[in-house]
């Protein structure tokens, strides 16, 4: 079985502080650390876990720049076959609809049964890779999915919907599948591994190669600004003690405790 | 302008919620646009479905087939490009929903319409469209302008559009499928229940919630000692169900559970658009959180800026001296 994985290396924003730079069109990278987007660790983990079973091949795929390498390496070592860089650096800034374009243009030359992707990056939030890049490939999708398997060459596939349901479905393949986390346990890379991945080749693309000449945007990112604040925060200060205290004091005035 | 549409969500029998925010979004934009709303309703014995909606738009364009009857966005995409082509509406609008997700990015994309997602809120001037949507884990909104064009789709986030009532009649109109039949490269074959586990989370007065900030696996006792001194049960975001640290029914939010307890406490959670939409119901809210601008504050009624280790253990002995 060829399994095609996209994934993302984005900077882990959940933990800390986000500050917006002097363009105002994006964030103050020098203090924040990368890896790879979270529901493409469980992308990868599903389409090694395929492997495991059925056999077959693994290509991770990234759009991104040199530093991309390293997160494409990892995924080398947590299993996958071959890597390709796209150069971001070819490309000006992109929207989601310019970056499915540019990964269906080097996907659509090579074999594949399934495609994998995570359902959603943490830094643009957008949802639509995917099922985005399944409709310029012209294949069937499924998104949000929590449960894969493969029968009869067909794809045994659970979304996940609002509320704990879930939908069940029976999908053809080739088709791509946007990967929820949770689905699986995503395994880490042992260091032999990481270091026997070094000398792996991972293979660049440039613009030039991709043959296509135009990527249309859908939209462009005017500006960044901090969300207004729909509800005023009390915020109770001083030490852990003085803050601790107060806040005690306040269920107890509310009869919460 | 050329008419507003608004795809109507609907899920065992039951309209969902975000399909009356969309209407409420769609009768704003059209009123200010002098423009009509249309709603699109796609199932099987919509007659109840289409009485419901019949008060919140101008006109009903309604498909009623056996193979509408569950949500297919392969069947729904074929439908729904065909009935676009023949009307091309100026807008159309999705719920940013398991259901949305699935279905405007290869619809739009079929059709060469600009789309975005997620979208918090939207403004039109001259036939052009601005969106506000959230970037970087909810800690920044973009404001994003669309590709100018004759028509656009937009899926909205579930909350951020208040329904309100209406009173309008709509001039309803039954359309004929363009399809018989379900593809054969999708199809669906059931709905799988969430299971119900030994503590229900809905039910308790004192939620406490626990997120990523929590770290490891060992420091989840920290929290259920905390929880029980306050009587209050533990419940958690996603990236604990993830781990298996927690099973699926003590997650709060828009594919776990939602909450309405008199006391929600957030620890070690940023506060994830999903999470918001399952806890912000609560009477008092209180996070415990070492950023300052995560979006959890943007929710709560109280807030303490500081190492959930360092504040928990202190917090507890505090409760217990009052108590």
């Amino acid at each position: 079985m060829e399994i095609i994985v996209c994934i993302k290396r984005v900077p882990q924003t959940a933990e800390v502080a986000v500050k917006i730079d002097s363009t105002g069109k994006g964030i103050e990278k020098d203090r924040l650390t990368f890896d790879t987007n979270e529901s493409d660790t469980y992308a990868l983990e599903e389409a090694v876990l395929m492997k495991e079973k059925f056999g077959g091949n693994i290509t991770v795929i990234s759009l991104g720049d040199e530093d991309t390498e390293d997160t494409l390496r990892i995924a080398l070592a947590k299993g996958a076959d071959n890597a390709i860089r796209i150069k971001a650096e070819d490309f000006g800034v992109l929207d989601g609809f310019q970056t499915s374009q540019i990964l269906q243009s080097a996907i659509k030359t090579l074999n594949y049964d399934v495609i994998f992707t995570g359902c959603i990056s943490t830094d643009a939030a957008y949802s639509q890779i995917g099922v985005t890049l399944a409709e310029l490939l012209e294949i069937p999708h499924a998104s949000l999915v929590v449960n894969f398997d493969i029968n009869n060459e067909r794809a045994d596939v659970q979304r996940e919907l609002e509320g704990g349901l879930i939908e069940h479905l029976d999908i053809s393949l080739p088709a791509l599948f946007t990967i929820q986390t949770g689905i699986n346990e995503p395994r880490y890379a042992s260091l032999i591994k990481i270091r026997r991945a070094t000398k792996k080749i991972i293979k660049v693309i440039g613009k030039d190669e991709l043959q296509q000449d135009e990527f249309i945007s859908n939209s462009t990112l005017d500006e960044l600004f901090v969300p207004p604040i729909s509800k005023q925060v009390e915020f109770l200060t001083g030490s852990v003690g003085e803050s601790s205290a107060k806040l005690a004091g306040i269920f107890k005035e509310k009869g919460l405790i | 302008m050329s008419e507003i549409f608004v795809l109507i969500e609907h899920r065992q029998e039951e309209i969902r919620d975000i399909s009356f925010e969309l209407l409420t979004c769609g009768r704003k934009l059209a009123e200010e646009n002098s423009s009509k709303l249309t709603a699109v309703i796609l199932g099987f014995n919509t007659e109840k479905i289409v009485e419901k909606i019949k008060s919140e738009v101008h006109r009903v364009l309604i498909y009623d087939n056996e193979i509408l009857k569950e949500f297919n966005s392969e069947t729904y995409q074929i439908v729904l490009s065909y009935l676009i082509a023949k009307e091309n509406p100026f807008l159309f609008l999705i719920g940013h929903t398991a259901f949305g997700m699935d279905l405007c990015p290869a619809l739009a994309t079929q059709l060469k319409i600009p789309f975005t997602t997620d979208c918090l809120n939207i403004e039109i001037s001259d036939n052009k469209i601005k969106v506000v949507r959230q970037m970087f884990d909810g800690k920044l909104d973009a404001k994003v302008i669309l590709r100018e064009n004759p028509s656009y789709m937009l899926t909205l986030r579930a909350g951020s559009f208040p329904a309100t009532e209406s009173n309008l009649e709509a001039e309803v109109s039954n359309l004929d499928s363009p399809i018989s039949e379900e593809p054969d490269y999708r199809k669906f074959i059931e709905y799988i229940e969430a299971v119900a586990g030994d503590v229900d989370i809905t039910k308790s007065d004192i939620v406490v919630g626990i997120g990523r900030g929590i770290k490891e696996q060992d420091n989840m006792t920290l929290i259920e000692d905390f929880a029980a001194s306050i009587g209050g049960v533990v419940a958690c975001s996603r990236p604990i169900v993830d781990s298996d640290w927690l099973p699926k029914d003590r997650q709060i939010g828009s594919s776990g559970k939602v909450i309405k307890p008199k006391l929600y406490i957030a620890i070690g959670i940023s506060g994830a658009f999903q999470h918001i939409a399952g806890m912000k119901g609560a009477e008092t809210i209180v996070a415990i959180n070492r950023d300052a601008n995560a979006p959890i504050f943007n929710e709560a009624d109280y807030g303490i800026v500081d190492d959930l280790f360092k504040v928990i253990p202190i917090l507890k002995e505090k409760i217990l001296e009052m108590k």
